[in-house]
């Protein structure tokens, strides 16, 4: 599903964000991804979403290699990847709905078609009955779960959050993991990027760190490496 | 389309629509998105309205200016019967010579018309034409001749100045006049102004288009986050850009029409006027308004120019917008 190959990320002024990173992502595997700030997790994730490129090396999703991914072809690509971001996203004038909608809006739904889809995507993330307020109104737990709504709502085969529980306390953040199981559980791949060792650990899955821009381990992560 | 999942059904061409399908949904898309900027339009009113004045003033005044050239160019219409010859008879030519003389001129191959006014129908017209109507009932005696007006069949100055130096030198002719080098002053003079009016139209228009820029600019950094959001879940530029480029078209729309309207006042007002005017010269000059036509050209140019506006700030800023 998801593959890099010996890819390295340099920033003009000699910084190196990431050096040399290879994995496989299989098709309906789950995996995190950790390390401390600025060890190079976001930057991994921008690669995969083409919101920046490699300075060398290649990243693959499904066989196809994004170096040939033309600017004008990025929006397609992102169609096919869900992302989830630490701060959600959400548009602040919008309802709930409208927000989860926006993918579809993009892609051309209308009408019942859409409306379906989108209250499919909220009954997964259990806001069915939010539909109508602005996210303004919601909690934090809440707001993450919206912007989870609206990473699936076009069912993207990969799914990429980017520390999803960054800003919540441990028990909401193990409801969004069980989402990101659950969602895994019906067949999409999904990478999250978290520094919340404690709660990985006990989540059990493949857990890939890296340090300054280096994947220094990629298996189990054990009780006993926590903080 | 789906460019990493060959065979992975996306968006709305999942359900396979048929071309009928397709095409409506296009319409309703941008139909939406068209009433969603109107609605954007409402809600920052302020701007809005500043930039449909800077536009509607901006195109007030070259239309004021075409309506003032249009209206000279109807006046001078009615004597631009450019090159035509005004023989004046001898006060004694009996009607019989007249014929006669008629009868030669036509048989003449330069010319290609020759009409006659005799005394009478001269004066009826003067007193029409003139405005010294009353005051010509006093004279007991018409003092005015008998007009051949002759039209040449060549339609240069030159030809027309030697037809005249021929035509002086007929029998009962007392004197041949070919007057057109007022005409050709005239003709000069609106030449000019039409050239001051697309002068002073393009500045100002150029002026109008730097404000639309300007604000829909505003408009773009005010969706920054918007615009990222959009872009990460995978909205095109063609898709972001759409509703900028219709709120450039309804301030094209409303700042034409407020043009309209303000030139439409501005001629209510100067009717009344007008027609103190004309009814002294006891002239049936009208004033000429916009015709349906030229309103549409106003129209047409006002969206043109949202719409370039627009265009010109959504190219250089939304695609500077990344995520």
């Amino acid at each position: 599903m998801l593959r890099f190959e010996q890819v390295s990320k340099g920033y003009s002024g000699g910084f190196v964000a990431l050096d040399r990173v290879s994995f496989e992502l299989a098709k309906g595997e789950m995996a995190f991804l950790t390390g401390h700030s600025g060890a190079g997790k976001s930057t991994l994730l921008k690669l995969i979403s083409l919101i920046e490129r490699p300075s060398a090396g290649r990243v693959f999703i499904n066989g196809v290699d994004l170096t040939g991914i033309k600017p004008r072809q990025i929006p397609y690509v992102r169609r096919d990847v869900g992302m989830i971001f630490q701060d959600h996203r959400l548009l602040m004038n919008h309802s709930v709905f409208d927000n989860v909608a926006l993918p579809l809006v993009i892609e051309g739904f209308t009408g019942r078609d859409m409306a379906k889809r989108v209250h499919a995507a909220l009954d997964q993330v259990g806001l069915l009955d939010k539909a109508r307020c602005l996210p303004a109104t919601l909690s934090g737990g809440e707001a993450q779960r919206v912007g989870i709504a609206r990473a699936v709502v076009n069912k993207p085969p990969l799914l990429l959050a980017d520390e999803p529980t960054g800003n919540l306390d441990p028990d909401l953040s193990k409801d969004i993991m069980r989402v990101f199981e659950a969602f895994n559980q019906a067949g999409v791949s999904v990478l999250v990027a978290s520094h919340d060792l404690g709660l990985i650990a006990r989540m059990r899955y493949r857990t890939m760190t890296l340090k300054g821009g280096k994947m220094i381990n990629d298996g189990l992560l054990h009780h006993e490496d926590n903080e | 389309m789906s460019i990493l999942f060959s065979g992975r059904a996306v968006g709305a061409t999942a359900t396979q629509p048929n071309i009928l399908q397709k095409l409506l949904r296009g319409i309703f898309t941008h139909l939406r998105q068209a009433i969603t900027s109107l609605g954007e339009l409402w809600r920052s009113p302020l701007w809005t309205l500043i930039t449909v004045a800077v536009l509607g003033v901006s195109m007030t005044l070259p239309t004021t200016l075409h309506l003032l050239v249009k209206n000279i160019q109807q006046v001078s219409r009615s004597y631009d019967q450019s090159f035509e010859i005004s023989l004046f008879l001898q006060n004694e030519t009996t009607p019989t010579e007249i014929a006669t003389l008629v009868t030669l001129l036509q048989g003449d191959p330069q010319v290609a018309k020759v009409r006659l006014i005799d005394k009478a129908a001269a004066m009826t017209e003067f007193k029409q034409q003139s405005g010294f109507g009353e005051a010509l009932a006093f004279l007991d005696q018409n003092p005015l001749p008998d007009v051949l007006l002759v039209t040449p069949k060549i339609n240069q100055p030159a030809a027309a100045e030697a037809l005249m130096q021929k035509l002086q030198k007929e029998r009962h002719v007392e004197l041949a006049k070919l007057d057109i080098s007022w005409l050709e002053r005239l003709a000069a003079l609106m030449n000019l102004l039409q050239q001051a009016v697309y002068t002073i139209a393009i500045l100002l228009l150029s002026a109008a288009l730097l404000v639309i820029g300007n604000t829909i600019r505003l408009s773009i950094m005010d969706k920054k986050a918007e615009i990222e959001v959009m872009k990460l879940v995978g909205a095109t530029d063609a898709f972001i850009q759409r509703p900028f480029l219709y709120t450039g078209i309804w301030l094209g729309v409303f700042g034409g029409f407020l043009a309209f309207v303000v030139v439409e006042v501005m001629l209510w007002w100067l009717r009344s006027a007008i027609a103190t005017v004309t009814q002294l010269y006891q002239s049936d000059f009208v004033l000429n308004s916009l015709s349906m036509q030229e309103f549409g050209w106003l129209m047409l140019i006002a969206v043109s120019l949202g719409l370039i506006g627009s265009y010109i700030a959504v190219r250089s800023h939304i695609k500077a917008i990344e995520p």
